[in-house]
């Protein structure tokens, strides 16, 4: 209990932090916005390929779901390189707060940013003419893979964080992750459209997992089979990117 | 009585490097106590094994009777910390950083509430209280650091170098509001600091640290009392050390003749009339002289005196 509670102190701060920057709100939510709007026109075409039924930008759209969340987790690393190098860590560290709810707090603030966002764009698709046959069901699984695939990926940018304590680096490696994550991925072409090694890329790639699950909750016959499978894989990701942070941490407290 | 600190043979080596090496000390309760040194000398070192922060090689210390290593939860419940570096969250209001840090303390709901307004009047951060750190003084962020380590009421507050970069006038209230600190609230506190007119003014016990271990110990007037006569310092144009020592040392009345580079420093008993004597005799040798200062004994002396340098 105490360290839920914990978890949600910290939360709470950085999303008071978060509140207090309208700009950084405002880029967070029109960047994927120009994403959605930008890859629906440019790739409008692509719907005419057969094995596509629908419009484009409701194809679309569960991939810019994903890849939102996986861009704007991987900056999640920043508040805690700041935190040390301000002091703000040294000093949590001295009181009794969880040590766990450290990192879980942040990360738990970027899954709610995450769930924010994906409804605004779901929200956005639905105007600009999509429509997710899956239903409000459909779209609490996507937003739910989208929550669950940032926060793994928050907990991997905090690891490499408490590494690297430099924000240059942190940038640099998640610059390098996160746009081959996607486009190795089903967000912008259909699966059997992909090349054969992009495919095989794909089976194995946590963004993909992701896509697909979320794509086939809010499509007209989602496969549940796959949905609970991928979802699973996800959540396994998530336990084991929270180890890999909570090891990370432990040496990070090591070397002071 | 019982002591707020032990730390007993604590050893510390980061790679090639021994922070600490063999060092002891202990803190009667409800004690300020200074632990002086230059930077370097292990200071915070001693505070982050102290405060549970980081392990020391060998050794054992006991905060408020806990030992850090196998209880550090009950130590980190009874301590008060106050670092180097700020640690307030700047993007945060003076009561937001207040409320977190009571409330990762346990505190809750109006309890809370009201210790932290209480803290914010104490602090004279009241009106401040809403505005977000980041437009905050350097003064008032040391202030609102020093009420968070309060807020839990701690019984042993560690203050590591809390006045390095403030101002003078800054750092002047920071003194009366620790002294105040440890009049009214009883609190045991350990202090470090490389400034020896912090040291004397607030420590009632000093430990002089230096190169990882504690070289004199006792209170600022004891380690002063010890040393008789006055302090002659000199500085020569130039670095020349064995002549400075052959003209000096056959003078009656010189004693404990340290040359370190172009400064050197002596006692004399009576620092007024040695002086000619000294000057007289450096000029003899062809050694010319930029400066001479006499004064009484200071914690500077005491410091040259056990580490066998200048304090600065």
């Amino acid at each position: 209990m105490t360290v839920l509670r914990h978890v949600g102190y910290m939360a709470m701060r950085d999303l008071r932090a978060l509140w207090r920057q309208p700009w950084y709100i405002a880029v967070t939510l029109v960047q994927p916005v120009i994403w959605l709007l930008l890859f629906g026109e440019l790739f409008k075409s692509v719907a005419d390929l057969p094995g596509f039924s629908g419009s484009y930008i409701a194809y679309l759209a569960p991939g810019i779901v994903v890849m939102s969340a996986l861009f704007s987790s991987g900056w999640s690393g920043m508040g805690t390189i700041e935190d040390i190098d301000r002091g703000v860590t040294d000093r949590l560290l001295v009181s009794p707060v969880r040590r766990s709810a450290l990192i879980a707090g942040r990360v738990a603030q970027g899954a709610v940013v995450i769930v924010v966002q994906s409804v605004i764009m779901v929200g956005l698709a639905l105007a600009v003419g999509a429509s997710f046959p899956g239903g409000v069901l459909g779209v609490v699984v996507l937003v739910l893979v989208a929550a669950l695939l940032g926060s793994a990926f928050g907990a991997l940018s905090n690891s490499l964080a408490l590494v690297t304590r430099q924000e240059e680096s942190l940038i640099g490696a998640v610059t390098f992750l996160v746009l081959p994550l996607t486009f190795l991925s089903t967000a912008l072409m259909r699966d059997d459209l992909l090349p054969g090694w992009m495919r095989t890329v794909a089976d194995v790639n946590p963004v993909d997992w992701a896509i697909e699950a979320g794509r086939s909750a809010v499509g007209a016959n989602p496969d549940w089979g796959l949905v609970v499978g991928n979802v699973a894989l996800l959540t396994a990701l998530l336990l084991a990117c929270g180890a890999l942070a909570t090891t990370a941490f432990r040496s990070y407290q090591r070397s002071v | 009585m019982a002591n707020a600190i032990e730390a007993e043979g604590l050893v510390k080596e980061y790679g090639e490097v021994r922070a600490l090496d063999g060092l002891s000390f202990s803190v009667p309760e409800g004690m300020v106590f200074g632990l002086l040194g230059p930077n370097g000398a292990g200071k915070s070192t001693t505070v982050r094994i102290l405060t549970t922060l980081s392990r020391a090689d060998s050794g054992t210390a006991r905060v408020a009777g806990h030992d850090v290593v196998s209880d550090p939860a009950a130590v980190r419940r009874a301590i008060g910390v106050v670092g180097q570096r700020s640690g307030v969250d700047r993007e945060a209001t003076g009561t937001e950083n207040l409320h977190l840090q009571g409330q990762v303390h346990g505190l809750r709901g109006r309890e809370l509430a009201a210790r932290a307004d209480g803290l914010l009047r104490q602090f004279g951060l009241a009106d401040a209280a809403g505005r977000l750190v980041r437009t905050y003084s350097g003064g008032m962020q040391r202030r609102l650091d020093i009420a968070m380590a309060l807020v839990h009421r701690p019984q042993v507050l560690f203050l590591d170098e809390p006045t390095t970069g403030l101002d003078p006038e800054v750092r002047a209230e920071m003194w009366r509001e620790i002294e105040r600190l440890a009049r009214e609230e009883g609190l045991s506190i350990l202090l470090t600091t490389h400034y020896l007119e912090e040291a004397d003014r607030l420590a009632a016990d000093l430990a002089i640290v230096d190169r990882g271990r504690v070289v004199a110990g006792g209170s600022p007037e004891r380690l002063k009392a010890e040393l008789r006569g006055d302090s002659i310092h000199v500085e020569l144009a130039f670095a020349a050390n064995g002549a400075v020592h052959a003209a000096l040392e056959p003078l009656p009345g010189i004693r404990e003749l340290v040359v370190d580079g172009a400064s050197l420093h002596a006692r004399a008993d009576e620092g007024a009339r040695a002086v000619p004597v000294v000057l007289g005799a450096l000029e003899a040798r062809g050694l010319d002289v930029a400066s001479v200062t006499v004064s009484r004994p200071s914690l500077d002396d005491v410091y040259l005196r056990h580490a066998g340098r200048s304090f600065e």
